[in-house]
């Protein structure tokens, strides 16, 4: 158990056997009054977001959560399946856990799945990932500015933003956290 | 504006503010004293918690110590000054902070209302800070504040953790953030180390400021009765204790005094924040150099 002194923003608490997330947190005390936690949680698996106060004697639900090392292997049907490296033991992910990571998956790729009671809550990928331009407007040539951009697509159809310099075939590095572009690796 | 250079201009403010307040007072003939920040025994109040230090502890307020010299002649002596209470952190909170605290005897909270108007008009000419509207204030009766938010009266049916809560997640964010706000008259429950008035005892003759929305000040007509301050420390110290919390030694001395103090009017107002909303920031760490 949590006590109400250990909330801090991004500290991850259980409700109702549910897994939420402190989204924002304001230590509050009224004059001559007792101290009181104010938080903005959010159900990490709904994604529903709400304001809860908690007073300094509460005890808080602290959730079983576990990061495991996992590699990503094969889709299966709408879902997702990942081996243990070591054990070979499968996970399937369902894909709303998986959610616009698809975009980024590829074959052995080394992940992070956060349990929750033994059920996948989260998948992390590296922070970066390289992908080929499959789809976007000949390139200006000669021209080398990054803040105009124009939009291309990755082979499974993902959109995003390139600068004009890109053309089809070009090797270009991905946030994976943002979903945009940050540089080129190779030319086509 | 660069950070560092915020920064600066936020602890230049600082300064001129502690300055001006300093010569408000002292042209009202106030006298500015010292008292002890190491203390053998900090005055019990039921939330407030005391860092302990060397055989005594660190301050939390020089209230007590503040009243002895009341008791001993002086009219009007104000102070300037660090205190601490254990566990208290948070954007607007610090462990360590600094306390303006004032009394004058033959006047009450009332009065300490008019003077606390004054030192703000004052200061924010000082300042020449003349955007912040300070012109009309918003007083506030705190019953009528929770009927009209919250949805129920604290001195009919008084509710320590409803309270709390409601005045946090009710009361605050409503308020004014165009103009000074002042919530007066709490219930006894909540009158801490203040008179109760004499025509209506469930109400305490007690005031917060709030500023920006920030509470700023808390203002008592103090109370002078030593047998009821006796009653009050040993309730407090048995619901500290019930709560598993430290429990005090009785401030003797205070008590001793306390006999020979006349009616007075006394106010705790933070520095800190007071900073905060003449530099326009949120974050108490903003306008603290360390």
């Amino acid at each position: 158990m949590y006590s109400a002194s250990d909330l801090r923003k991004g500290l991850k608490i259980e409700i109702d056997g549910e897994p939420h997330l402190v989204v924002d947190f304001q230590f509050s005390k009224p004059g001559k009054g007792q101290a009181l936690y104010k938080c903005k949680l959010k159900n990490v698996k709904t994604g529903a977001q709400f304001e809860k106060t908690y007073r300094s004697v509460e005890k808080i639900g602290k959730p079983d959560l576990r990061d495991k090392d996992m590699s990503y292997s094969y889709p299966d049907g709408i879902n997702y399946v990942f081996i243990d490296p070591n054990t070979y033991d499968q996970v399937i992910v369902d894909a709303d856990v998986v959610g616009d990571m698809k975009n980024f998956l590829e074959e052995d790729m080394n992940c992070k799945v956060l349990f929750h009671n033994d059920t996948p809550l989260e998948i992390t990928l590296p922070n970066f990932v390289e992908k080929t331009i499959e789809e976007t407007e000949p390139g200006a040539k000669g021209d080398t500015a990054t803040n105009v951009t124009k939009p291309a697509k990755i082979e499974n159809g993902y959109e995003l933003r390139v600068p004009l310099f890109i053309n089809i075939g070009d090797t270009v590095r991905v946030d994976t956290r943002t979903g945009e572009y940050t540089d080129r690796v190779s030319k086509g | 504006m660069p950070n560092t250079d915020r920064r600066k201009g936020m602890l230049e403010l600082r300064s001129r503010l502690t300055w001006a307040v300093r010569r408000f007072f002292h042209l009202a003939g106030y006298l500015e004293i010292d008292t002890p920040v190491r203390v053998p025994t900090p005055a019990m109040e039921l939330y407030i918690n005391a860092e302990p230090s060397g055989e005594g502890f660190l301050r939390t307020s020089p209230e007590l110590h503040m009243k002895r010299l009341l008791a001993a002649g002086h009219e009007k002596i104000f102070q300037i000054g660090p205190c601490f209470r254990a566990g208290e952190a948070g954007t607007h909170h610090r462990p360590e902070f600094t306390l303006l605290e004032w009394y004058r005897t033959g006047t009450d909270a009332a009065g300490i209302l008019e003077e606390t108007k004054a030192l703000l008009h004052f200061v924010a000419g000082e300042l020449h800070l003349r955007e912040k509207d300070l012109s009309a204030w918003e007083i506030l009766e705190v019953a009528e504040a929770f009927e009209h938010h919250a949805g129920w009266n604290p001195l009919r049916d008084f509710d320590a953790d409803r309270f709390d809560q409601d005045l946090v997640d009710k009361i605050e964010p409503a308020l004014s953030r165009e103009h000074p706000v002042v919530l007066q008259h709490y219930p006894a429950e909540r009158g801490a180390l203040a008179r109760l008035k004499p025509a209506d005892p469930r109400v305490a003759e007690r005031w917060e400021l709030y500023l920006d929305g920030l509470e700023i000040a808390n203002a008592y007509s103090e109370l002078t009765d030593t047998d009821e301050q006796r009653r009050r420390f040993a309730s407090w110290g048995r619901e500290r204790a019930l709560m598993g919390k430290e429990v005090y030694d009785l401030d003797e001395d205070f008590l001793a005094a306390l006999p020979h103090m006349p009616e007075a009017g006394g106010i705790a107002l933070g520095m800190d924040r007071l900073t905060m909303f003449f530099c326009d920031t949120d974050d108490i760490h903003d306008v603290i150099a360390f």
